[in-house]
Parts: C-alpha cells; sequence; structure tokens
C-alpha cells in the first residue's frame, strides 16, 4: 500500500492550481497595460496542463501503473486573441496615428477561471487531509 | 488446533488495501479536475472485493527464475478500474466531475473507517484471549 504517493499527486495539483491563479493574476494586474505597438503589448497568459503516468519500477500492480497520474502545467500559452485598438492621441504611448492598444484580456473570463481555479484547490486541500487522518488512524490500528 | 491469522481476520486487510487504492484513484481525479483530455476512473469496489475473496481467483504467477519477468500476484485488480460515464459533455473533453468525486471521496473515507474500527476490534479480541484479561 503506497499511500505516501497521494501527497505527490496532489501536491501536483496544489501547485497547478496556483500556476493558474498565478496567470489570472497577471492578466488582471495588466489588463490596462496598453502599449502603442500592437506587436508588444500584453496577451493573456494561460496555462496548459497535461496528466503523467507516474514513473514506476518493474514488478508494480497494473493497478498502481494504470492510476497515480499527477498533473504537472505543460506550459504557458499566451493568446492569439487581437488587442483592441483605441483613438487615444493623448496617451504618451500612442502611435502617430494616435492610437493605442489594449490588451485582449476578458476580465469576466478571468475572474470565473479564478473561482475554478480556487474551488479545485480546496478540493486538493481536504484530500491531503483527510488522507493524512486517514493514515494517521491506520497507524493507531489495535491500540 | 491451527490458528490461522488470515482467516481470523476475514476480508478486512483486503478491504483496507482496496479503499486506500481507491483512495489514490479518486485522488488522481481530483488533481486533473481542469486537465484537457483527462477521463475520470474508479475502482468496482463490488467486483474487486469478489475476486479478491472467491475461491476461484486467478491463478497468481510466481517466479523462480531471475529470468523471469517479476509479476505482482495483485494485476487481477487491474481489470476493475474502469472509466466513469460522465453527466455532461464538456469542450476540452475532461470528464471529471468534482462534487461526484467528492461524495465518492467522502464515501470511501467513511468506508476505510468502518475497515479500521473492524479490524482494531479484531486485534483487540485476540488480544483479550491471548492475555486472558
Amino acid at each position: 500500500m503506497s499511500s505516501f504517493k497521494i501527497f505527490d499527486i496532489v501536491g501536483s495539483g496544489l501547485s497547478a492550481q496556483s500556476v493558474r491563479l498565478n496567470t489570472v493574476a497577471s492578466n488582471l494586474a495588466n489588463a490596462d497595460s496598453v502599449s502603442g505597438d500592437p506587436n508588444t503589448v500584453y496577451r493573456a497568459r494561460h496555462p496548459v496542463f497535461q496528466a503523467v503516468k507516474a514513473q514506476v519500477g518493474a514488478g508494480t500492480s497494473a493497478i498502481d501503473q494504470a492510476s497515480g497520474a499527477s498533473v504537472k502545467v505543460k506550459g504557458i500559452v499566451q493568446s492569439n486573441a487581437l488587442p483592441t485598438e483605441r483613438y487615444d492621441p493623448g496617451n504618451p504611448l500612442a502611435n502617430e496615428d494616435g492610437n493605442v492598444y489594449a490588451p485582449n484580456v476578458n476580465v469576466i473570463e478571468e475572474m470565473t477561471d479564478m473561482i475554478s481555479a480556487s474551488r479545485a484547490y480546496q478540493d486538493n486541500v481536504e484530500v491531503l487531509n483527510t488522507s493524512k487522518d486517514l493514515m494517521l488512524a491506520t497507524l493507531k490500528l489495535g491500540s | 488446533m491451527p490458528f490461522s491469522l488470515d482467516t481470523y481476520l476475514g476480508i478486512h486487510p483486503d478491504a483496507l488495501k482496496l479503499q486506500s487504492k481507491r483512495t489514490e484513484v479518486i485522488a488522481d481525479n481530483l488533481a486533473n479536475a481542469d486537465t484537457p483530455g483527462y477521463k475520470a476512473r474508479d475502482i468496482d469496489f463490488r467486483a474487486a472485493m469478489a475476486s479478491a475473496g472467491s475461491p476461484d481467483a486467478p491463478v497468481k504467477m510466481t517466479t523462480d527464475n531471475p529470468g523471469h519477468i517479476a509479476i505482482d500476484p495483485n494485476t487481477d485488480a487491474s481489470a476493475n478500474l474502469k472509466y466513469r460515464t460522465p453527466l455532461a459533455p464538456a469542450l476540452d473533453g475532461n470528464t471529471v466531475d468534482s462534487q461526484q468525486e467528492q461524495a465518492a471521496f467522502a464515501d470511501n473515507t467513511v468506508r476505510y473507517q468502518a475497515t479500521l474500527t473492524f479490524l482494531s476490534a479484531r486485534f483487540k479480541g485476540l488480544m483479550t484471549a491471548i492475555t486472558g484479561q
């Protein structure tokens, strides 16, 4: 019984969700960072998750190999949506046409992403606490 | 009269092992609740217990030569790791339903603690019989 693998799985889930929260915070903080050049303006970032099969040696049971998938952040991609163009000649960053480009951050989407990430984080914390309690109770078996 | 600890403890050690496996599988599902393309799995507990305790369980493989590939005798348990049927389709191919997984996790926790209590009672009974008090 390798219950300690649970800590690895839950730890990976917690860190993946916190990376997601980091990108949400970064997007929201930069939602108004305009620029005169559409190629250098901030673009919304999102993490990509991938399930990783556990690295097990030979001789482990097939069920041990089938379960035990932790999650890892494969990478952080930048959104390809076009930045919004605005006519604002008074802005010091405006280009020669008087346009500024605002990042393509959808604030509503970011907020719902944050709610989903925090819910998943709480689920993982609960799994961690419960597994830890169960293991401690197992150690007290018979006494 | 020979005393067998295995028959005295009954199905509870097997149930405990399976329940701890199921905790891992459900924790997997919850950790991958947002991974695109991840399919939620669960252990068919009834079928797994039936195959673990029945007298016509599959033949266990043994290795008596260093050249043999080591196979764990519990490989038959993998047949009971099944996929969940998703209630609602998701755009990214993920079939994990957090609420369902949470409920299954709570259910498994209570069963695990019940099995621990039963095992503990068995051991206490044995100790009473040995020490006589």
